[in-house]
């Protein structure tokens, strides 16, 4: 990977994804450069699953995207970006040893031989730490423990060494010591590979664990883009110090901040920006007009009343 | 000393050839939480589901209310039913789809041959912050956070002193979870209800609960 920051992987621009005409990704613009772990953010509805989607050219039948995403890797999904699946046991085919699934994989994108095919699926389950990885490619996936097989597909998703990961809440699932085995796993192979991931997540602890950049994401729009650091300890945005303020690990006190309210249905957007109704320092201008992003030191956020937070 | 509201003593719970909840015990008093922690598969859930009796335990007591519930059959159990009840992580899937909300969160008084009047069922759903029109709707209909709220309305309908919420707000989104917690602690400060509370965040733990007992194989590791 020799590209330079200024060159990046991918380029979203003014994406927007509808469904019956009503817009629930809303004009969403944003960079992925190489060999960095860029987190989507937000809460359930905001639109990050649907964006990750949109990057692998994953959308339901129904779904109208417009505005770019450059370049369309989707065509190359498998070889240049690669999901992550959420449920490693329904991603695996339970009739096919696992090594086969792996060199299937290898060779729906290369012209190779079976036998180069086997090797690569058993060096790339070695390099995720299965023990013994020429025999137990020869295993099905119900013969793995629930750890190998979530290793096992991090192994699918990585065997042919794309650009782009991409991970849907990967450890939605997962107690705390496995969601930060399976994070680490991922960043590890990530790095290996030298591809650059994609997290959606809610989760803002693995974020701040496991990421480089974050977007924050509400009701379909970017709230605020920028270095993790800056982003979660120094929130910009209303909404997103809001979020921060309700982990429990931040908060005073037996009672918990919370946001009032709820999100907007996509359906019934309130006018001007859609977390006003809900935010503290909502002025007239917020309830009329939709906040465009602006850039603050190498960080982006969309919120007339930024400089107050 | 006064006696403790639940008292477990060597509880033992087994699935064939495995111990999932191994000679646990612990006691938890009036309007205390106590919280278990521990990974997946460490016997958490288990054990609370053997504290309720919804799994019977292979050996070892539960007294509840000084009443020791491992040998007594459903009938003798079901009067004592109302007074623990639990609530479940998946708001949607403990929820019947088909069930409006109303009926829901009547459901356990009216096993216990009780029917009670809109106006108490609306109570019940101001209560656990629900607006009562809600209970109008069915499952599919609210968002993750009102069903939870559901979910506690039917838990409090019976008058319980011991709640038993197993992983209650994993499934939900930080500003939502918040809400709930902070439902939880209110209830806890005006019911003085006892909550056994099942959970695997750390951070939630630690805010929320008096005394943590961490698990791990079936046994507690740290208390």
């Amino acid at each position: 990977m020799t590209q330079s920051a200024s060159d990046p992987l991918l380029s979203v621009r003014d994406l927007r994804i509808a469904f019956d005409g009503v817009e629930v990704v809303r004009g969403l613009s944003f960079d992925v450069h190489a060999g960095e772990v860029l987190a989507l953010v937000g809460e359930s509805g905001a639109g990050k699953s649907l964006t990750a989607r949109a990057l692998l050219g994953m959308l339901p039948s129904d779904a109208v995207q417009t505005g770019s995403v450059r370049p369309d890797l989707s065509t190359a999904r498998g070889r240049r970006i690669a999901l992550v699946p959420q449920d490693a046991l329904s991603a695996l085919s339970p009739v096919h040893p696992v090594g086969d699934q792996l060199a299937t994989a290898v060779r729906s994108v290369a012209r190779v031989s079976r036998a180069e095919a086997r090797a690569r699926a058993v060096a790339a389950l070695d390099r995720v730490g299965i023990p013994d990885a020429a025999r137990r490619a020869r295993s099905y996936p119900h013969e793995f423990s629930g750890g190998m097989r979530q290793r096992a597909v991090v192994a699918m998703a990585t065997i042919n060494e794309p650009d782009v990961l991409v991970a849907d809440e990967p450890t939605t699932a997962l107690d705390e010591e496995r969601r930060d085995q399976v994070l680490h796993l991922l960043t590890e192979q990530r790095e290996a590979v030298g591809a650059a991931l994609v997290l959606v997540t809610h989760d803002l602890d693995a974020v701040r664990r496991h990421a480089d950049r974050a977007l924050v994401m509400y009701a379909g729009r970017m709230t605020e883009l920028g270095p993790v650091r800056d982003v979660l300890e120094h929130p910009l945005a209303p909404y997103t110090a809001g979020l921060l303020a309700c982990l429990p690990q931040t908060a005073r006190g037996r009672r918990l901040p919370t946001l009032p309210g709820m999100p907007p249905t996509p359906d019934a957007l309130p006018p001007g920006c859609a977390f006003a109704p809900r935010c503290t320092r909502a002025t007239d201008v917020c309830r009329r007009e939709e906040p465009e992003p602006v850039r603050v030191d190498g960080h982006q956020v969309a919120c007339h009343h930024w400089e107050k937070v | 000393m006064s006696r403790s509201l639940l008292d477990v003593r060597d509880l033992v719970v087994r699935y064939g050839a495995v111990t999932a909840v191994d000679h646990v015990s612990f006691t938890l008093e009036a309007g205390e939480t106590l919280a278990i922690e521990g990974p997946s598969g460490c016997g958490k859930s288990s054990t609370a589901m053997a504290v309720l009796q919804l799994r019977r335990p292979d050996s070892g007591e539960v007294r509840f209310e000084g009443r020791e519930l491992t040998g007594l059959t459903e009938p003798q159990l079901r009067p004592l039913r109302p007074r623990m009840q639990p609530v479940f992580q998946d708001p949607y899937g403990s929820l019947s789809p088909r069930h409006r909300i109303r009926d829901a969160v009547a459901e356990p008084l009216r096993l216990q041959g009780l029917r009670p009047t809109a106006t108490e069922i609306a109570e019940l759903l101001d209560r656990a912050g629900l607006d009562p029109s809600y209970g109008d709707r069915r499952p599919h209909e609210l968002s993750g956070g009102q069903c939870q709220r559901a979910g506690i309305a039917r838990a409090l309908a019976s008058n319980p002193r011991l709640l038993v919420l197993d992983e209650p707000v994993s499934a939900l989104d930080p500003s939502v979870r918040a809400g709930i917690l902070n439902l939880l602690a209110d209830l806890q400060d005006e019911l003085g209800l006892a909550y056994l509370f099942i959970c695997h965040d750390r951070a939630v733990v630690r805010h929320f609960a008096d005394r943590v007992i961490a698990m791990r194989d079936g046994r507690i590791t740290s208390r």
